[in-house]
């Protein structure tokens, strides 16, 4: 059997005494789309936080069981800036630095220690590229990145979240702020990186899920019901509650 | 949400179940034109059809609004959706072939013709039997009556070449008969096309609920 690129085995985290997720097992494959559905409160941006360890320096969080990435524990045996650097993230609302767009992209090659003015060109327009939004910047890479719309502001977040050259992105409901437009374009831009990247979406857009991932798993309480193929989750998945959720029973 | 879904759908239900009442009424009219020779109900079947034609796109609203405002991504949902959008293409044609035999019926009172229609009358049973079966399975999700609607077809392809022998030795024992003939044969075909319709619609019914429509998964 292939080794999953994320595995989580056996997770329980707390926040104090509220266990936000309970015993938590899931295999994310290479270079698919695993989108994470459930109502608010499930706890599916809790488990997606942490793959990045963006738990750590919540107070009173307490996380149990295994995580790895291509076999090794992200708690145990991988420093955080590695980890980062090889899992790569995009939040709900665009979340650029109050610099030039140039400079936000370049961020995360200087901090790993990329200096050459030849080599951080390339990676700006590379990503920027990759993110489907050099057109629309490559005349204003000097000027501020909060100038842009909310859609290219994300994608230049993506693009900011590759230049590090990333192995996993976690989105966590990256078109939940953005126009249809913007948001089609996120998805089809998705659709575009899984050639080369491991992605992780959250949503609340069913019809997104359906667009775009391989995988879906549905939370409900901290707990993963039910997680299979796309196709097959919105066909014919196992769980009642799965299939109550879905056709908009509740949540 | 789910309310406002589950209300659309009761809507369409009701809507296609009237369809199919209407329906029918349409074959009880073009057959009992034909049985009485009534020139004045056959202009109403004609007619009458009019009325389907208004329901089809009645039924085609409620599918498109449903689909356009709930966008439903539950597969058996949008399933159900679809069959019924291809369904009442069938249905309307059932009136609409009811309505030629009304038609072509007022031509044969013209030319005070008389003729047995004792498999003819037989054929209409059946063909109103298949298309209300249908329609019912596809309001109860019934899979099993859809299959019982698809195999009776065999019923009425068996009268129609009853009928065709019977018309074959009329046409040997008198070539005068041969005009009356050929319309009896239009009138069997179009109740042998009824039950086809009929056929089709059980399909879509067993897609619905399955995602197969006849051999190929569609989805």
């Amino acid at each position: 059997m292939i080794q999953p690129k994320l595995q989580v085995k056996n997770c329980d985290l707390f926040y104090g005494d509220f266990q936000a997720l309970k015993n938590i097992n899931l295999s994310i494959a290479e270079k698919e789309i695993t989108a994470f559905i459930g109502p608010s409160g499930c706890g599916k941006s809790t488990l997606l936080k942490s793959l990045n360890r963006m738990n750590d320096l919540v107070e009173g969080c307490k996380i149990t069981g295994d995580f790895t990435l291509d076999g090794e524990n992200i708690y145990k045996d991988m420093e955080i800036t590695e980890l980062r650097k090889r899992v790569g993230m995009v939040f709900q609302k665009p979340n650029l630095f109050p610099m030039s767009i140039y400079d936000n992209i370049a961020y995360g090659p200087r901090t790993h220690g990329i200096k050459k003015k030849a080599d951080l060109d390339e990676i700006v327009e590379t990503t920027l590229r990759q993110a489907s939004v050099w057109d629309e910047t490559k005349d204003r890479l000097k000027k501020s990145a909060l100038g842009m719309s909310g859609g290219q502001q994300q994608r230049i977040c993506i693009a900011r979240a590759l230049a590090v050259k990333p192995e996993v992105l976690l989105m966590d409901e990256p078109t939940s702020a953005l126009d249809p437009i913007s948001t089609i374009k996120i998805e089809e831009l998705a659709t575009e990186l899984k050639k080369n990247y491991t992605i992780v979406i959250v949503t609340h857009n069913m019809q997104q899920a359906t667009r775009i991932s391989d995988k879906t798993a549905f939370f409900l309480h901290g707990e993963i019901v039910e997680f299979d193929e796309t196709q097959r989750i919105f066909s014919n998945p196992k769980e009642q509650k799965t299939l109550e959720y879905i056709t908009g029973r509740f949540g | 949400m789910r309310a406002n879904f589950d209300n659309k759908l009761s809507e369409l239900n009701k809507k296609l179940l009237s369809m199919a009442a209407m329906t029918e009424q349409i074959i009880a009219m073009s057959i009992k034109s034909l049985e009485e020779q009534d020139t004045k109900l056959a202009r109403e079947t004609v007619e009458f059809d009019a009325k389907i034609n208004e329901a089809e796109r009645e039924v085609e609203r409620i599918c498109l609004n449903l689909l356009l405002q709930q966008q439903p991504v539950f597969a058996e949902d949008l399933r159900r959706v679809s069959a019924a959008l291809k369904m009442i293409t069938d249905i309307e044609r059932v009136g609409d072939q009811s309505a030629d035999i009304a038609d072509l019926n007022i031509q044969l009172i013209k030319k005070k013709q008389k003729w047995d229609l004792s498999d003819i009358s037989e054929m209409a049973r059946a063909a109103t039997q298949m298309v209300n079966d249908a329609i019912d399975a596809y309001v109860n999700d019934d899979e099993n009556l859809a299959r019982k609607v698809i195999s009776s077809d065999d019923k009425i392809d068996e009268l129609f070449v009853k009928t065709k022998d019977k018309i074959i030795d009329e046409i040997a024992a008198d070539k005068a008969n041969g005009e009356k003939a050929i319309d009896t044969l239009m009138v069997a075909k179009y109740f042998e096309r009824i039950g086809d319709h009929a056929v089709n619609i059980a399909e879509w019914v067993v897609f619905s609920v399955t995602g197969v429509h006849k051999t190929e998964r569609i989805m």
